[in-house]
């Protein structure tokens, strides 16, 4: 894991005194609302219906064991005992309060930690695949590039006041785990036909109220050149990306109204200009690289004979092992998922308890080391299969065992009309019920990979529009109503969902759910033809026809 | 008006003269459209100063710069970043070693990021301190990117 060195935590205790600086100031009434808006965002502060929200960077989704201490402690001290993971990877408090937010920062600057850019119209908190350096279809591990385009996005000047946001992702593996098609920029890590390794670099993905599969604008990108050509498409978006409509400045719209072909010619002859500039040296990668060395694995892991032993004869542990972990590149270890889907819990949120817990379990097993994932989960990347049984039962008692990872129940959800002030309709409650509905686990695992997401508006934070089924909530003269989409998809097969029909209310959307699922299992041509698979193949009538019969 | 320039605070001799009034200050700055319409008389100007809107084409005047000792960057509203970009390029790229002054809505929490892309001098807003603007220029000792200052 990068460890900073003393600039890193300079700046990061300058900007705990320049963000004090600047909330006192607007306490005092010396600072307008409209600016310290923009000031507050750029340190992930929202004001939402309750009280303030504040959303922490979650480097690429990689946290210590300390770190998620810390996170406990002011989950604690600052906030009602509880966080929320997002899908980028961050961390939110729902409760804490204007005047001690920068109290906050200063705990989290003692961890390593920040918010900065983690909301407002500039570069954000760089995401990758959860199981990155561990995951056995990975090319190469993608998270020194997300640290060094970390530092380059952290108050670059010339970026901090574009037309909208802007969010970048990298994943280095064969199955995208990062929604990097929908992304500002989405970097893949690819080999060209030479055999070297570089990006391919998608641009103008984006989900939100005009979901937007990202195109490739440079097929291979050579490793050094990287700054220099994100550079290049920063600086085309904030001189011509639109800053006369907020819902048209993203630069998925720049792409759209002038084509691919003429951004990609602007991009280049900007880069052109800059690209031997800004180079990445071959010395600064292997540094970068050097922070992230694999950690000291144990060969002999491979020789315990519990693990085999206990899948035999604990079926609840080998249905856990089966939907919640999943294959290392190093033989004898497997990651393991920590479900925040209990059917109980609003999805991805964590107790201070369960954070602690989870620190400690990360200590134990898993080299202290915690990664948060895109669906709201967290992992424990690097744990021996000996050491597997004896981590779901300290989970099982933590609520953080459910055996639901990529499964129905593993809903991704915003916070809706519960906290947010943007929201038209709940979704934490949806997702209850639905979780209600499949109380069955034999049922849940039957249904095989699915991916529901609810968003309770359509800026669209729990990414619905990518879900196999998707879920919106709207509002209609005042009362909550659901908009449902089918066969969306956010992997390599990147897909925005088509909808089914009419709004539909609140008493009826469970039901509505409940009627798709059976739809999908009498159309299913064997019982391994995924939900996705099933909806590409018979198409949305079906599934229509079930859910607005009029008999 | 008071001005921070090159991290002193100094009386403004420059004035921005709108396109339908005659240049009667000593130390005059113009419109684009004014300079591109009265190129030849203007070029004659002793102390000229050009003033960039955020939607100007850089490139447009890039061959123009040394007829300006000023280039004052508006800005209309402190979100529109455009003018970052502007002195970045009017610095790196054109090459202009005048001064590139920040006018109209930026706001103090902006100095640190304007003085990084090469802007020079700071119009201040009437309710801001010029000390405590000074100040913000330094708001970090570090960075992670080349400045142009």
């Amino acid at each position: 894991m990068y460890q900073y060195n003393d600039k890193d935590q300079t700046l990061i205790n300058e900007r705990v005194t320049q963000f004090r600086d600047q909330t006192e100031r607007f306490l005092k009434g010396e600072i307008p609302d409209d600016k310290f808006r923009a000031l507050r965002l750029m340190n992930g502060l929202y004001v939402q219906t309750h009280a303030p929200l504040l959303r922490v960077a979650g480097p690429y989704g990689l946290l210590s064991s300390k770190q998620v201490r810390k996170l406990a402690s002011i989950a604690r001290d600052y906030d009602k005992g509880f966080c929320h993971f997002t899908t980028r990877q961050n961390i939110q408090f729902n409760w804490p309060a204007l005047e001690r937010v920068p109290d906050i920062l200063e705990e989290l600057a003692s961890v390593q930690m920040h918010a900065i850019q983690t909301s407002g119209n500039c570069l954000r908190n760089t995401t990758s695949d959860q199981l990155a350096g561990v995951a056995i279809d990975e090319l190469e591990d993608p998270r020194p590039y997300c640290e060094i385009i970390r530092q380059w996005t952290i108050l670059h000047p010339e970026f901090a006041y574009l037309p909208r946001k802007f969010k970048i992702a990298v994943s280095g593996a064969t199955l995208d785990r990062a929604a990097t098609q929908f992304h500002d920029i989405g970097l893949h890590l690819v080999k060209n036909e030479q055999g070297e390794v570089g990006f391919k670099v998608f641009v103008g993905g984006g989900l939100g109220r005009t979901p937007v599969i990202g195109q490739v604008i440079k097929p291979f990108l050579e490793k050094q050149h990287l700054l220099s050509y994100l550079e290049a498409i920063l600086r085309i978006y904030n001189l011509y990306g639109r800053r006369d409509n907020k819902y048209k400045a993203r630069v998925k719209i720049l792409v759209r109204e002038a084509g691919l072909a003429k951004i990609t010619q602007k991009v280049e002859a900007e880069w052109s200009l800059i690209k031997d500039q800004l180079e990445l040296s071959a010395e600064r990668i292997s540094g970068m690289q050097l922070q992230f060395t694999p950690p000291e694995y144990l060969a002999e892991a491979t020789q315990d004979t519990s693990y085999a032993d206990n899948l035999v004869n604990h079926p609840d542990f080998a249905t856990w092992v089966k939907h919640n972990t999943a294959e290392h590149k190093i033989a004898g270890y497997r990651a393991a998922y920590i479900s925040l889907k209990a059917p109980d819990n609003p999805p991805g949120d964590c107790s201070d308890s369960q954070l602690d817990a989870i620190a400690d379990l990360a200590d134990q097993y898993s080299f202290s080391m915690v990664r948060v994932t895109h669906r709201q989960n967290l992992v424990l990347a690097d744990v021996k299969q000996g050491d597997l049984f004896s981590l779901w039962q300290k989970l099982l008692p933590l609520k953080l065992a459910t055996p639901n990872i990529g499964k129905a129940t593993d809903i991704i959800c915003c916070p809706g009309l519960d906290y947010c002030s943007l929201a038209n309709a709940g979704s934490i409650g949806v997702a209850k019920e639905i979780n209600e509905t499949l109380d069955s686990m034999d049922y849940v695992h039957d249904l095989g990979d699915l991916k529901i997401n609810i968003s309770g508006c359509m800026n669209g934070c729990a990414h619905q529009s990518v879900g196999h089924i998707g879920i919106l909530g709207v509002d209609k003269k005042g009362v909550e109503w659901y908009q449902v989409t089918l066969g969306g998809s956010s992997e390599n097969d990147a897909a925005i969902g088509e909808r089914l029909g009419p709004a539909v209310s609140k008493e009826n959307i469970t039901p509505v759910i409940k009627t798709l699922l059976e739809v999908y299992v009498e159309q299913r041509a064997h019982e391994d033809e995924s939900f996705l698979a099933t909806f590409r193949r018979v198409g949305v009538n079906p599934f229509k026809e079930k859910v607005y019969a009029t008999d | 008006m008071q001005l921070i320039n090159d991290k002193q605070v100094v009386q403004d001799d420059w004035s921005f003269i709108s396109d339908d009034a005659p240049l009667n200050a000593d130390y005059n700055i113009v419109s684009v459209a004014r300079w591109q319409q009265h190129r030849n008389e203007l070029s004659q100007t002793k102390n000229l100063g050009l003033r960039l809107e955020p939607d100007v084409m850089i490139e447009d005047i890039a061959d123009d710069l040394s007829h300006f000792q000023l280039i004052q960057l508006f800005f209309p509203v402190f979100t529109d970043g455009r003018a970052f970009t502007h002195a970045r390029l009017l610095r790196s790229r054109y090459g202009f070693t005048g001064d590139i002054r920040a006018s109209g809505d930026f706001m103090r929490d902006q100095v640190f990021y304007l003085n990084r892309v090469g802007v020079s001098s700071f119009e201040l807003n009437d309710q801001e301190n010029a000390l405590q603007v000074m100040q913000s220029m330094h708001d970090f000792s570090v960075d992670y990117q080349e400045s142009v200052a």
